[in-house]
């Protein structure tokens, strides 16, 4: 936090009143806090993207290629020609602003151009102008404009102020989606070498070493190790983490911070508690080390690039099919991504839980599911022995992460496991959960430190459902599967429900704390913290 | 003020219309040569800018999922705003496009000290564009009495159903006073809305009093000039038979009408009043989610340069060996 960041009592005056000056003249200011710093050149370099050089956002000189224009309009032009997505949201808004006050970054912040009708109007005006017919001829009146240096600058900083969450398409009548508006102007500053690092360092990191944080074979091993040992310690029981062991059934896939930050990594221990109880054959991998996908945010190809290497070491450590962790973005692309990019996976098996023998149908192409699903399934088949009151010291609630509720709809397999998990389970208002979940305000890669004003705005929306559970059922715990929420939840919620006022969990680590290991001695929880003493069948206070 | 500009066009367009019936001269122009341009343009134009969408390919397969998704058996999934088959699909477009399903949803949301957000319900909107449009539809059948001969049964019928209270001679349809009062909803919600008003443009503006202008035409020569049926149905059976004649014996409000009907049909491929055709082709609702159990083709999926396992155990041998992994080439 810098101390830039304003107080939240300075925050919370919102002015929703529009500027006067009309939104067709650029205007954009790049304040302290509330936008991302440039990519450094040498992730440009070592991806191979164009126009590597130093620069910043608040500079006045941008270092743009001298024809910046002819290749952003090319580049347009091509994209309305490969998506009908993009050509349609182009043709056919209406502007008659239902998306508006549904953005966490609108409401928050009351900026206009934060409407996602606005933002995509940003592209559309200059789409208009270059590319249709009344634009050309009737300019401002059918709002076509120009694309002029300020433009490019203002597609800047409002494609960098949205999460992709896609929370306005649900409510658009013709389902017009600004994660896909928002995606492809991402691309298009792309290929003027206008990027942000908390994007590109990730990618540039995964290219190389198979994850976003850039961890090594020998550190992967070690964070592994690491966490057997330390689940040893909390447990009694040895657990295996096999590596890139060939011939396992099970290719399993977590994002990169499951091992490598808190509070995910009690997640995996839960993980690690859990396959281990059941004895299923599985392997991770030491390449294949992340299933989050930063490319999502900077491109379709990069989407691609980042995702070959799952099929790829499925392919070489012939297992059966593969099973992915908890995380948002991540599993954004293994369902609507994966498979069309580098499928068939022709090479694997419909997966098939060899404990109680359900085959994953739904997912009999891709061959992938979500450990969600099959813990949700083990539940159902009673396979797993749960002591939920180990949980007691929790007062839960579960957030939907934008992607997993609406690019796939996983709504109900992780409330089937917390309410058989945890007694004291509350949800939050309608207008906040499922797929009306609003987003952590830190998604798409913008969960950085320097916009760290524009993250607490873009965040109010959930702190204030937080609050809201918590003051009528005393909440204590948001449990969410996505890496980037268990990263950025929590001084999200420090910062408006005040410090240490509820803690942030994977729904995996309270499997992990009620699951009954076999020959286990547990005195303390996966956080380390004592076990209720009398863990005891009460009934949930309703 | 770009309503201004908008009002000032419509303005224009009625008065070259009202002109244009007056002088006898150019009831030739406006009753026929601008109605026939007017269908010409909006036939290609909504064409080509459909062949335009539909040949654009689909690369992802990318709804919008709006309930649980098909997976378990004992996990009930949301057919309709999560379809996992083509049938689901079916459903929810019908849902959207008869229903406007997804603007049903629609809330307004507002934040107050300190710091709560308060959603409040919000659908009034949804009402005035399904009013609107439903109303339109139903104007617009109505209207094939001027076209057809003899009158289809069904077209009588709408009439007597839209005419059901009998009030006032000549009966008030019910439609009539609707699309009035929706549209005037719509326009009086982006004037007076500050946040809608920031980012309506001069054409958002220009459909709704292209609108206003045809549903007030219309019904001042219905209840009040009372303008020569059989004279215009005339020049209508002419249009559709292309046997046109210019009327003489109707008066220049009619051509004011027609005049802003042709300036509809014509804008209508060139505006964002083509989402009535792309409402049909869009991929966030028109698609099952059904990703993980058929694959989607991209025809344009294209090799992109990838890190290689190989490489990637080139890099980093030393470490793995370190570490005491496998290697695949010792």
């Amino acid at each position: 936090m810098s101390d830039h960041t304003p107080k939240p009592e300075e925050l919370i005056r919102i002015s929703y009143r529009p500027p006067e000056r009309d939104w067709m003249d650029p205007a954009v200011e790049f304040r302290r806090g509330t936008f991302c710093y440039s990519a450094a050149p040498r992730h440009l370099e070592y991806l191979g993207l164009p126009n590597p050089r130093p620069w910043q956002p608040f500079e006045e000189d941008w270092k743009l290629p001298p024809d910046w224009r002819r290749i952003i309009l090319e580049g347009l032009k091509q994209r309305l020609e490969k998506f009908r997505s993009f050509r349609l949201f182009m043709d056919i808004c209406v502007r008659c602003g239902a998306c508006a006050d549904k953005c966490h970054f609108y409401i928050g912040s009351g900026d206009p151009k934060n409407m996602p009708v606005l933002r995509a109007e940003l592209i559309r005006s200059v789409y208009r102008r270059y590319f249709t017919l009344a634009g050309r001829l009737l300019g401002r009146l059918v709002g076509a404009r120009d694309l002029t240096e300020q433009v490019l600058k203002e597609w800047f900083y409002y494609f960098y102020q949205c999460t992709e969450c896609r929370r306005c398409s649900v409510f658009c009548p013709y389902g017009i989606d600004t994660a896909e508006v928002t995606m492809i102007g991402r691309e298009l500053l792309n290929l003027a070498g206008c990027n942000i690092n908390w994007v590109l360092e990730p990618v540039a990191n995964c290219y190389r070493t198979g994850n976003h944080l850039g961890i090594q074979p020998h550190g992967f091993k070690d964070s592994l190790d690491f966490a057997v040992d330390d689940l040893e310690q909390i447990t009694g029981v040895r657990v295996e983490a096999p590596i890139n062991r060939k011939g396992a059934e099970v290719l399993f896939v977590v994002p990169s911070a499951d091992y490598f930050a808190s509070p995910h990594y009690y997640t995996l221990l839960g993980y690690l508690a859990l396959l281990h109880e059941i004895g299923l054959d599985y392997t991770f991998s030491a390449f294949a080390s992340e299933g989050g996908n930063f490319g999502l945010f900077s491109s379709h190809e990069m989407i691609k690039r980042l995702n070959a290497k799952i099929y790829a070491e499925a392919r070489r450590l012939k297992v059966k099919w593969i099973l992915g962790g908890e995380c948002g973005h991540m599993w954004r692309v293994l369902h609507q991504y994966m498979d069309t990019m580098n499928g068939p996976a022709d090479f694997l098996e419909v997966p098939v839980s060899p404990l109680t023998g359900t085959r994953f149908e739904h997912a009999r192409s891709t061959k992938m599911i979500h450990i969600a699903e099959f813990t949700a399934d083990l539940i159902r088949h009673g396979k797993l022995r749960l002591d939920p009151s180990r949980n007691d010291r929790w007062r839960v609630t579960y957030h939907d992460s934008c992607n997993p509720a609406r690019a796939m709809g996983l709504l109900e397999e992780p409330r089937y496991i917390l309410r058989h998990v945890v007694h004291h389970f509350y949800e939050m208002p309608e207008n906040t959960i499922r797929e009306q979940t609003f987003c952590c305000g830190s998604g798409s890669g913008l969960g950085t430190d320097e916009n760290f004003e524009a993250r607490m705005r873009g965040g109010l929306p959930r702190a204030s459902a937080v609050r809201w559970v918590k003051e009528r059922h005393g909440v204590n715990l948001v449990t969410c599967m996505c890496a980037i929420d268990k990263a950025t939840l929590p001084p999200l919620f420090d910062y408006w429900l005040g410090p240490g006022a509820v803690e942030v969990a994977g729904v995996h680590e309270l499997v992990g704390n009620a699951l009954i290991l076999r020959g286990e001695q547990r005195t303390t929880d996966l956080r380390g913290e004592p076990l209720p003493a009398a863990a005891t069948q009460e009934a949930p206070h309703a | 003020m770009y309503v201004i500009h908008a009002l000032a066009a419509v303005l224009l367009l009625a008065a070259a219309g009202y002109l244009g019936g007056s002088i006898e001269g150019l009831r030739t122009l406006f009753g026929v040569v601008l109605p026939y341009a007017a269908i010409v343009l909006f036939l290609a134009g909504l064409s080509a800018r459909v062949v335009r969408w539909a040949l654009s390919p689909v690369p992802f397969r990318i709804p919008t999922t709006c309930g649980q998704q098909r997976s378990l058996p004992f996990l009930k999934a949301n057919r309709l705003d999560n379809p996992s088959s083509t049938l689901g699909v079916i459903g929810r477009m019908g849902l959207e496009i008869l229903l406007f399903r997804s603007l049903f949803r629609n809330t307004q949301a507002e934040v107050r000290p300190p710091a709560r957000l308060i959603h409040s319900e919000a659908k009034f909107l949804w009402l005035a564009a399904l009013a609107f449009h439903w109303s339109f539809l139903v104007i617009f059948l109505r209207h094939l009495r001027f076209f057809l001969e003899p009158v289809p049964a069904c077209v009588t019928a709408l009439h007597r159903l839209d005419g059901f209270f009998q009030v006032g001679a000549p009966v008030v349809y019910l439609t009539d006073a609707v699309l009035v009062a929706a549209l005037a909803y719509l326009l009086a919600r982006r004037l007076a809305d500050a946040r809608v008003r920031y980012f309506s443009l001069a054409s958002d503006y220009f459909a709704l009093f292209l609108l206003l202008g045809i549903a007030l035409s219309g019904i001042w020569m219905r209840y009040f000039s009372k303008v020569n049926i059989p004279e215009i149905k005339q020049l209508a059976l002419g249009l559709v038979t292309l046997t046109p004649a210019a009327p003489a014996g109707v008066g220049p409000l009619f051509f004011l009408h027609l005049t802003l009907v042709s300036a509809l049909l014509a804008w209508f491929p060139f505006s964002k009043l083509c989402h009535m055709a792309g409402v049909f082709l869009s991929p966030t609702r028109n698609l099952a989610n059904n990703n993980r159990a058929r694959r989607h083709v991209n025809p344009w999926n294209y090799p992109v340069k990838v890190h290689t396992y190989q490489e990637w155990e080139e890099e980093f041998r030393d470490k793995i060996v370190a570490a005491g992994l496998p290697l695949d080439r010792e």
